[in-house]
């Protein structure tokens, strides 16, 4: 046989499916080095208290994910933007009284600005994360990242600090100037793991007949890019080449996934570019996404798990109809779907308003009356404009639609 | 002059900016390589163009992925100059790239050079961040990085109608989002405890943060570190 050339090899290897060997995994083990660095002191290790759930990562180690006692580590981006999404995932929480704490004591990771800007450096970064991570240390929670982004910032920053010592102890100079310990958790959780863990449970609890509907979905580059190990991947889910995060729950709810060419493709965020170059961001999601997804496959609607994706696949999509090209699919995270499913109400909780490409044809497809949960939302927002109410509380949101009808 | 086996180097670029000198490129690429960062992040380049047919940058701009690692495993100044000038803003930090198959990061790699930037004052990356200081600013003194009172129909006209109708409605919408932290916040995502903040301006100062933020932008770190330095003396 002739010998392969070097593209040829890589060509040869890639057309192979990963095999999920932990003990022939490319990379290290963190976990590892870890326990490695808590043994010398270095380090406070933070483990999970209470129930938690195994799963699989992409070369095979497994992952442990928490049930409850989960700090919610919240997402610039979706808090300013889409609240939904955050509401959604305490929400979920809420209906199995699963304890949570929904912290102040929190700043962004300020990857965003990181990843835009380059204004910081490695050991500004890791002590943001550190100082982060001890004060959910402190309350006794565990961490559960809402933000793709921070997600894989946090999981790149750990990388950083098991390699190289001069780091770790810079920032724990900075660290014992606040009287904080360098606090690592045994594992870097995302929440949309977290729902994954849950589609079961959400499942049994489903109100919502979601089998009319086709999505496709979008994985966030920063869940599965970045440190890609680290990623939940499941043999049932496109036979385990994938990750298996929002599809495995949409595929739970009976709603039928579609698969498109471009599944891999970013959505075109660019970080700086949404903000002050959006031709780059528009044109992407437009052109290589969305357009792709409708000439494919046509979805109803289409999922994904970070904030960034969310925004830029949605507000993406106005300008583009001027220039008469094939839009108009509404975009949710994975939590709002799941709690849309549960009953969760469409403007108190799910949070549709705040969404700006045309959402009814598809709550209408699901049968539910989005125009009388609007006027309910509309009751609230006029006695909040008269200073009769002070605000939405979750006693208004906590109960699901179909029950209170 | 004329080629020799020694100085045969094919594809090693031109000199395209006589206006800085060799030495000047150099020792901006000897500060790229000595971050702790680069052995993580190059481990060579088998110029197998993987990297490039993912990379979203690569569809939209003349952008490589290839060529930064390439330029960087082959240690070529001249372009790693032109990569510096010229390229790295237009990177998407989506690290589709990271699927080399010689385990680089040229994601990574742009980071560091757009660092190595922003220390040494070029002017290229003061122009691609105009117009971006407000949320440097927002970042750090707020420990949120976006906020809804950003959403102005003047920023974001292409946003369409709903950001008119949003802007109309934010302080009342803000209310009714039953998330205690994040209800009725407008100029900041959530609500971030003061001794929280104080510690992030530690972080700022004590990480060398704001020497960066001096080089990229004097009025901006004046600003910053006057609030700053007020709020950590008054404790
Ligand atoms: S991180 Fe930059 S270089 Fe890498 S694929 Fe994304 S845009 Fe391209
Ligand atoms: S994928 Fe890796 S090896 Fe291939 S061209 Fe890109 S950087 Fe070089």
């Amino acid at each position: 046989m002739t010998e392969l050339t070097t593209v040829e090899q890589i060509l040869e290897r890639k057309s192979h499916p990963v095999i999920r060997d932990a003990s022939v995994a490319p990379t290290d083990d963190m976990h590892d080095r870890l326990l490695e660095l808590e043994a010398k002191g270095e380090i406070v290790l933070q483990r999970m208290k209470g129930e938690y759930v195994e799963f699989p990562t992409k070369y095979g180690r497994i992952k442990k994910i928490p049930i409850q006692h989960t700090w919610h580590h919240k997402s610039c981006g979706h808090c300013g933007h889409i609240p939904g999404y955050a509401s959604s995932i305490l929400w979920l929480h809420r209906q199995f009284n699963l304890d949570y704490h929904d912290p102040t004591d929190q700043t962004s990771c300020t990857g965003w600005n990181y990843y835009a800007s380059s204004a910081s450096n490695a050991v500004g970064q890791a002590a943001v994360m550190s100082r982060n991570f001890a004060a959910a240390y402190e309350t006794g929670y565990f961490p559960l990242i809402h933000c793709g982004t921070s997600f894989g910032h946090y999981k790149e920053i750990r990388e950083q600090l098991v390699h190289h010592k001069e780091l770790r102890d810079e920032v724990r100079r900075i660290l014992d100037k606040m009287g904080k310990p360098l606090v690592i958790p045994e594992e870097i959780v995302h929440y949309s793991e977290w729902v994954y863990a849950m589609r079961d449970k959400f499942k049994e609890r489903q109100l919502v007949d979601m089998s009319q509907i086709t999505a496709t979905v979008h994985p966030a580059c920063h869940y599965y890019k970045i440190v890609a190990e680290d990623a939940i991947f499941d043999p049932e889910i496109y036979g385990g080449q994938r990750t298996a995060v929002v599809t495995a729950l949409l595929e739970s709810l009976g709603i039928n996934v579609a698969d498109y060419s471009t599944w891999f493709d970013c959505c075109g965020f660019g970080f700086r570019h949404v903000l002050v170059q959006r031709d780059f961001t528009r044109s992407f999601a437009v052109l290589r996404k969305i357009e792709t997804m409708i000439n494919e496959v046509n979805p109803d609607l289409t999922v994904t798990h970070d904030t960034g994706c969310v925004t830029t696949l949605d507000k993406s999509q106005f300008a583009a109809k001027a220039h008469d090209r094939k839009v108009g699919i509404p975009v949710l995270s994975d939590a709002q779907v799941a709690a849309l499913a549960m009953g969760a109400h469409p403007f108190r909780v799910v949070q549709f308003h705040w969404h700006s490409t045309d959402w009814r044809p598809f709550l209408e497809k699901l049968g539910i009356n989005w125009q009388k949960y609007w006027d309910e939302f509309q009751n609230d927002l006029d006695q909040i404009k008269a200073g009769t109410k002070s605000g939405i509380t979750w006693e208004d949101a906590d109960k699901p639609i179909h029950l209170t009808a | 002059m004329p080629t020799t086996f020694e100085n045969w180097n094919p594809g090693k670029a031109e000199n395209r900016h006589p206006e800085a000198t060799y030495e000047e490129k150099e020792r901006l690429f000897l500060e790229v390589k000595n971050d702790v960062r680069y052995e993580d992040f190059l481990y060579g380049c088998y110029e197998c163009g993987i990297c490039v047919s993912t990379c979203p940058s690569a569809r939209f701009y003349d952008f490589s992925p290839r060529v930064i690692a390439q330029a960087m495993a082959r240690e070529d100044v001249e372009r790693i100059y032109d990569i510096i000038t010229e390229d790295i803003w237009n990177c998407a930090q989506c690290f589709s790239c990271v699927r080399c198959p010689r385990q680089n990061n040229p994601g990574g790699l742009v980071t560091i050079l757009r660092e190595v930037s922003l220390k040494n004052g070029l002017q290229e990356s003061k122009d691609a961040l105009q117009g971006y200081s407000r949320v440097i600013y927002k970042v750090m003194l707020k420990g949120n990085q976006v906020s809804p009172d950003m959403l102005q129909p003047d920023f974001f006209p292409d946003w369409g109608p709903w950001v008119q109708n949003f802007s109309q409605n934010m302080h009342v919408w803000r209310k009714a989002i039953p998330m205690d932290s994040i209800r009725g916040l407008t100029d900041v995502a959530w609500r971030t405890d003061r001794k929280t903040l104080l510690e992030l301006y530690t972080i700022w100062f004590e990480s060398g943060n704001m020497d960066i933020i001096k080089e990229l932008d004097e009025s901006l770190y004046d600003l910053l570190t006057d609030v700053m330095n007020e709020e950590l003396e008054e404790g």
